[in-house]
Parts: C-alpha cells; sequence; structure tokens
C-alpha cells in the first residue's frame, strides 16, 4: 500500500495561494477555517521562500497521541483522518501538531470551540465513501475516486507534489539533481522523521 | 522575533552560500547521477535551519488568522512526549502511589481513635461561613479531579469499558463541567484564603509538630494550634496550587488570550496544569484519608462544625486552650477538664 504524503518544492512555489481556494472550494470549508495556508519565510528578502502547509499526515502523528477521547485514526494509505462524531473540541491537537494543521470554528475553549476540522488528503472521514454524511463533516472524498488531493493536482508549477511518498521524494530528488539545489522537504524530519534522500 | 528572523536571514544566506559552493560542481556530475539511480540531493536546508533556530520556523501568511504564520513547530513532539507519557507516568506515581501508601498506612496505623474516648463534649472548631468555604472547594475540586483525570487517564482506563460514543458523551459532559465549575472553584480557594491565612503562618510550634512526626508515627500528641504543620501544609498546597492550577486553566479556556500569548506558551500552561493537579490530587486525597477514615473524630470538624473536646486537646492543645481562655464555649469545661486529664 502507497504511503501517501505532501511535499512542497519551495524553490517552485510562487505564493499564488491557488491551493488555498482550490481546498476551500472543493470541501466547502466554512469561514475562518484553512485546511491549507501558504507561509513566506524571509518574505522581501533575499533567499525568500513560499511553502504551502497543511496536515503533513505524520507518522506517529501527535495529534492522535494526545487527544483524550483517541478520535484519530490512520488509514492503510498513511493518511490521519478524525471523527467529528467523537471530537470534543478540546483543542490538545492544536497545541501538539507541529504544522498547526488543526482548526476550530472557535478560538476559546470556554462554551466550545466546535468540532475540530483540517486536511484530510482530500479523504473525508468514517463514513461511507462520498456520501452526503460525509460530505457535510469532511468535504469531498477525492481519494475514494481515485483522486489525488485537489490543491497539488492543480498546483501550476507542479510545487506541491502529493502521493506515495517514495515516488513524490524520487521526483523531488530528480528536481533537486538536475537543477542543483533544493530547500529540502519542509515539514518531512519532523512529521516522518526521514529527509529527501539524507 | 527580530532575532529569529535575522538568525533565519543568516541561515538562508548560509545555505544560499553552501549551495552554491555545491553546485560549481554540480553540472558536471548531474546528468551522468540522473541517468542512474536519482542521487543524493544537496544537504537539505530544512535540516540546517532547524540546527540553526533551534525551534519553530515563522513568516508570513495572507489570510487573517496570524497563528498561521508558524509554519513548523518541532515543540509539538515534545508536547506529544510530554502528554503520553511524562504526564502519565507523574500521575501515575503521584495519585496510585499516594493510593498505594494510603492503604499500607491504614493497615499498620489503622485508624486513629481518640486516647481518652470520647468525652460527649463537644468544642465548636469551624462556624457555617468555614465549612461553607471548604465544601464549596472540595465538591467542585473532585468533580473538576475526576474529569481531568478523566481527559488524562480516561482514554486507557474508561474508553476502553464504555466504548467510543458514550466515552465521548461523557468526556463531553465532563469537559463543560470542569470548565464551570472551575469559577465556583476559584471562589472557595479565595475564600479559604482570606479566611484560613491568619492561622496558617508559621510558626515555632511548627517545627516540634514536624519532630514528633506529627504524631502520624507513634502516640505522640505534638501541640497544635488551630491548624498544626500538617494542616498548614494542605493549606497552602491547595491554596498556592489551587491559585496555580485556576491561572493556568483559565488560559486554556481563553488560549493565547492573556500571559500565554504563544505557542510555547499554551504548551507550558497545559503542561503546568497537568502536573500541579495530579500533585495536589495526590495531597487531598491523603488529607481526604486523615479527615474520614483515617482519625476518629476528625470528619465532625467539617461536617457539624463541633468536634469532641477530647479529640480537640489531643490535636490542638494550645487551640483549646485559646478558646477556653477567650471564654467561648466557656460553660463546657468544668465537667470535661477533670474527665479528660487521664
Amino acid at each position: 500500500m502507497a504511503r501517501m504524503k505532501f511535499l512542497c518544492d519551495a524553490d517552485r512555489c510562487i505564493e499564488c495561494n491557488a491551493c488555498v481556494t482550490a481546498c476551500k472550494n472543493e470541501h466547502e470549508v466554512p469561514w475562518g477555517i484553512n485546511r491549507r495556508r501558504v507561509v513566506t519565510i524571509n518574505d522581501g528578502k533575499p533567499g525568500e521562500r513560499s511553502i504551502s502547509m497543511a496536515c503533513m499526515h505524520c507518522t506517529d502523528a501527535p495529534c492522535a497521541a494526545v487527544c483524550p477521547v483517541d478520535c484519530f485514526y490512520t488509514t492503510a494509505d498513511g493518511v490521519v483522518l478524525h471523527s467529528k462524531d467523537l471530537c470534543i473540541g478540546c483543542g490538545y491537537c492544536f497545541y501538539a501538531c507541529p504544522f498547526g494543521a488543526p482548526q476550530y470554528p472557535r478560538l476559546g475553549n470556554f462554551g466550545s470551540r466546535g468540532k475540530m476540522d483540517k486536511c484530510t488528503y482530500c479523504a473525508g472521514g468514517p463514513e461511507a465513501d462520498n456520501t452526503a454524511a460525509e460530505y457535510a463533516k469532511y468535504g469531498s472524498n477525492r481519494l475514494a475516486q481515485g483522486k489525488l488531493p485537489l490543491c497539488a493536482e492543480m498546483c501550476s508549477t507542479k510545487a506541491l507534489l502529493a502521493g506515495d511518498g517514495d515516488i513524490i521524494a524520487q521526483i523531488y530528488a530528480e528536481r533537486v539533481t538536475t537543477r542543483g539545489y533544493g530547500s529540502g522537504a519542509w515539514g518531512w524530519r519532523t512529521a516522518y522523521k526521514d529527509m529527501v534522500a539524507g | 522575533m527580530k532575532g529569529i528572523t535575522t538568525r533565519l536571514h543568516a541561515a538562508l544566506v548560509a545555505i544560499v552560500l553552501g549551495l552554491g559552493i555545491g553546485l560549481a560542481a554540480a553540472p558536471a556530475t548531474a546528468p551522468e547521477a540522473l541517468a542512474q539511480a536519482p542521487a543524493a540531493p544537496p544537504a537539505a536546508s530544512e535540516q540546517m535551519l532547524f540546527n540553526y533556530l533551534q525551534g519553530d520556523v515563522r513568516g508570513r501568511v495572507t489570510i487573517p488568522d496570524q497563528r498561521a504564520a508558524m509554519l513548523i513547530q518541532p515543540a509539538g513532539r515534545d508536547f506529544q512526549t510530554f502528554w503520553r507519557s511524562t504526564m502519565k507516568w507523574i500521575g501515575g506515581i503521584a495519585v496510585g502511589g499516594m493510593l498505594v501508601v494510603l492503604v499500607i498506612f491504614y493497615l499498620v496505623r489503622g485508624t486513629i481513635r481518640i486516647s481518652a474516648g470520647p468525652s460527649g463534649r463537644t468544642i465548636q472548631r469551624f462556624n457555617g461561613v468555614e465549612r461553607f468555604a471548604h465544601w464549596l472547594t472540595a465538591s467542585t475540586f473532585i468533580v473538576l479531579g475526576i474529569t481531568g483525570l478523566n481527559i488524562t487517564f480516561g482514554r486507557e482506563l474508561l474508553l476502553p469499558i464504555l466504548g467510543p460514543d458514550t466515552f465521548t458523551a461523557w468526556s463531553e459532559l465532563g469537559k463543560v463541567a470542569h470548565n464551570f465549575l472551575s469559577f465556583p472553584f476559584t471562589l472557595g480557594i479565595a475564600l479559604m484564603l482570606v479566611i484560613w491565612i491568619k492561622d496558617n503562618l508559621p510558626s515555632r510550634v511548627d517545627a516540634q509538630w514536624f519532630a514528633q512526626g506529627g504524631g502520624l508515627i507513634g502516640s505522640a500528641h505534638p501541640p497544635a494550634r488551630k491548624f498544626n504543620a500538617g494542616q498548614k501544609l494542605i493549606f497552602w498546597s491547595v491554596v498556592l496550587g489551587g491559585a496555580a492550577i485556576a491561572v493556568t486553566g483559565y488560559i486554556m479556556m481563553f488560549p493565547f488570550q492573556f500571559i500565554a500569548t504563544d505557542m510555547a506558551g499554551m504548551q507550558l500552561a497545559i503542561q503546568l496544569h497537568g502536573i500541579i493537579s495530579l500533585v495536589l490530587i495526590a495531597i487531598i486525597l491523603a488529607h481526604i484519608y486523615i479527615g474520614s477514615l483515617g482519625m476518629e473524630g476528625a470528619f465532625a470538624a467539617m461536617g457539624s462544625g463541633r468536634v469532641d473536646l477530647n479529640w480537640a486537646k489531643e490535636h490542638h492543645s494550645l487551640w483549646v486552650d485559646e478558646m477556653m481562655s477567650g471564654g467561648r464555649d466557656a460553660a463546657a469545661p468544668s465537667g470535661a477538664r477533670s474527665a479528660g486529664a487521664d
């Protein structure tokens, strides 16, 4: 089985935010919630890089480890998903997540944050694939339709790669070898405890 | 923040420079390398960035949520480790260890009786306001403690028994109770501080109490005023620990709003909240034991508010003297004085 991962080639990302928009539209993500975002490091200075970041679907995911109600699960593809029916909105996953992926309808914990929302790798949730119930809670389930996440699929510079970790790592390694530089697979060391080809 | 930006800049310059040197040799070898298996890219700069920054990677975002500007915070992994193992070990040892100690203590010492036996005469120990403050704090603390322990240990202990749906319903209810009962708990702590601080200041008598093991070991009855040294320790643990729990708790309820306005502050608040709470739960378990099962006549102090005169003389001799000389309950002693002298 493939181990699905995201890889953002920071030397290709032009900060067009199309991935952000595509994600919001595809899943009808509510106002105030961003499953994906583009962060620009060293803005306006030499060496500026933009990185598109969402849930990295970590190995040994910190969110799943700290969840008091154990609402997370990892699919056979290595995608980290969660059940909004079980989530109590405590907010601990946000503090544990190295990538700021978990989002909540409301900020405060007093009253309630509401159910956590995050990138599903376009793979829905625990409900039956591509049902209305699944769509309402988690958005569309492209993976079940044999498609990859829309953010990466429509990336104009092909900076954002999604797919089997080994294959996208190989694509990235080839790019780095060909052009002679690369700023690394952002987040991989923290998410998967490994780097692209050393 | 400025320091990080400067260091980030310096790191990127270093990376670009480092790659530049590597590039000089790259064109000759690249096609060859590509023809074979994909060659290793130059040292990944993310690794270098991490080594250089020793912390979070932050940037700029165009969305309103500025907290999203934090790209990577490796400290999340530390929080994971703390939550999954450190905290469970601390909690297990503190709470579980205390339960074991109490069971052993009970088996060895049994219930501590009033040596002279009950006199049948009682003396007012705690008035209505004092008992209200105590029970307000106590009742909310029990609910807060159970719902808090549920967040820490429920996943291992209760979830397998209740099943996911029931456990979520119970935990969600627990979370709401935990949030709202924090207010009366804080009020109780404040009330107790105001009412009892004058009786809980350290004094020379406390040293003597400690020297005699508080009477817990052996059968001595060291003199004490209204509160003995052990009770003073409980008082300060509850007041200071309770205040710390309240502050960190409100930080968690209103995240990023005050005191802890960044991720590191929030993580620290949660960790302190957890550790202090678990230690305080262990302390309070001992307090509950000695105030009920562990000592004959002790519960009445917070129950009816009146304690047996012989109990009071054994455990709070100086306080009884003060009360008698002060004229309060002055009618009681005449008969009790001779009966208590045995």
